[in-house]
């Protein structure tokens, strides 16, 4: 995959619910092979809702969403090409389901018609990549905080995706856990957009950062990460220079 | 949490294949449930200790769960003896206990202990991921399997979402009582409870269908051929036998 290639286009896409007001508003988003995109979002910014679009788990109100060069319209388009997205959502607990790790890490690849064995060894491959050898017959609820957002990384790194969608990886992870989903993340070559309140972990791991705000992503100069000193204090905290 | 603490352990009946060791319990709790004559549930119960002691479970944790069904047993012997009539056995001042109903109690008690008993020799020495796969091997849909499977999964994160609200309340100094704002706010706990069981289905339907979910759930448990248990097949098929010849024939 030498050629750059347009893996998501989002044009002028809006979402609202019925009676409620614009969550995401005329938004235009392009992911080509190789970008790393960081995403500074508050809540309330239509920072999930924007990857459920992507996924189409909802339906754009407005606009259009191109996946890999192909309009996506129906729940039929997009259930051919989900598993080329790999969505990490915020609460592991909402994405392992299965009794035992192995049998979660499986469920992806059995799904795309692999054979049991095709799957197990696929899964096997991809735990050990994750340094989550041994892990196979472990209970998936009585996994850690961060042993569930590493195997729920794995469930979806299964099936080889071409694009990974991050909704705030570090969330509820302890220091140690964090370093390690970093070092992981930016060694793996592929394009992300990465959601995340924290810069540090942002830079390490996207190459350009954004901000999304009521519903649109902006990428002024002005918001683009810089390294500068502080002759205040609480220089760490998120702050405004006027 | 659910603990599974029998789940692991080298024995017999551990190593036993998962598929008969269903067969053996349902099979063995049918009977037990239609059997009334004595000798035959004495000799079911006593085939229960020994499936027991075959499995090496601690007798103390064993003990403790046969205490939960004997709460409720005393109950059945409390009350039986006193809500039939005809041969009255002895009477208590104006009241009086009836030999139907000490039978009937006696009866249950033997059926009940062992079916537990066997129960727990054979089918929590499996996991619970083990026996939703045998199940299904065994023929039940796989939605329901997944039913089970997928209760067994959440009940923790529900638990959780619930202590979560009980200590929300219990900041805010809620004490329980019997009041009518006791029963308002344990409404509310139930309520929420449903409301975000519901959303969490949702999104767990949602990350299903991200990773390509149609529908159709597989399993990946490998069952073994079912020649080297023979010695297991000969023992149910003589414990199911034994207990139907004692009560029909």
């Amino acid at each position: 995959m030498s050629d750059t290639q347009t893996l998501i286009d989002l044009k002028q896409v809006s979402f609202f619910y019925p009676e409620g007001p614009k969550v995401i508003k005329d938004l235009d988003l392009q992911v080509k092979t190789g970008d790393k995109i960081g995403l500074v979002a508050p809540n309330g910014s239509g920072k999930t809702t924007l990857f459920h679009l992507i996924m189409g788990l909802l339906k754009p109100s407005a606009g259009r969403i191109k996946l890999f060069g192909k309009s996506m319209r129906t729940e039929k388009d997009f259930a051919g090409l989900r598993h080329k997205i790999g969505l990490l959502f915020q609460d592991s607990d909402d994405q392992l389901f299965s009794p035992t790790v192995i049998e979660d890490v499986a469920f992806g690849p059995l799904n795309m018609g692999q054979s049991k064995s095709e799957a197990l060894e696929r899964s096997r491959k991809t735990l050990a990549q994750l340094g989550l050898e041994g892990f196979e017959n472990r209970i998936t609820f009585k996994l850690s905080g961060g042993e569930k957002r590493l195997v729920a990384l794995a469930t979806i790194l299964v099936m080889e995706p071409k694009v990974l969608l991050l909704d705030e990886p570090t969330a509820g992870l302890d220091q140690k856990t964090k370093t390690r989903l970093q070092s992981l993340l930016s060694k793996l070559d592929l394009a992300s957009i990465v959601i995340s309140h924290e810069f540090d972990f942002l830079t390490s791991v996207t190459d350009r950062i954004h901000n999304m705000e009521h519903g649109r992503i902006r990428t002024d100069e002005a918001l683009h990460i810089h390294v500068h000193r502080h002759a205040h204090k609480i220089g760490r905290q998120p702050h405004r220079h006027v | 949490m659910i603990q599974e603490p029998f789940a692991k352990g080298r024995s017999f009946l551990h190593r036993a294949d998962p598929r008969l060791k269903v067969v053996l319990a349902g099979g063995f709790s049918l009977i037990v449930a239609l059997t009334y004559d004595f000798t035959a549930l004495t000799i079911a119960l006593f085939y229960a200790i020994l499936m027991v002691v075959i499995a090496r479970l601690n007798f103390g944790a064993v003990a403790r769960r046969l205490l939960a069904l004997a709460g409720f047993l005393g109950l059945l012997w409390l009350v039986l003896p006193l809500t039939f009539s005809g041969e009255t056995l002895f009477s208590m001042g104006p009241i009086p206990f009836y030999r139907q109903g000490l039978i009937l109690a006696a009866q249950i008690s033997l059926k009940s202990a062992a079916i537990l008993l066997a129960l727990i020799a054979l089918i929590t020495t499996m996991t619970v991921a083990t026996l939703g796969a045998t199940l299904n091997r065994l023929g039940v849909p796989l939605k329901l399997v997944a039913l089970l499977l997928m209760t067994y999964r959440y009940i923790f994160v529900i638990t959780h979402e619930f202590e979560r609200l009980a200590n929300a309340a219990k900041i805010r100094a809620f004490k329980p009582g019997t009041n009518l704002h006791t029963y308002k706010t344990l409404a509310y706990f139930v309520g929420m409870l449903f409301v975000q069981a519901v959303t969490r289905a949702r999104r767990v339907h949602n990350a299903m269908r991200c990773r390509g979910f149609k529908g159709r759930f597989y399993t990946l448990y490998e069952f073994l051929p079912l020649g080297q248990n023979k010695l297991f097949i000969g023992a149910i098929a003589l414990i199911l036998s034994s207990l139907i010849w004692l009560e029909w024939i």
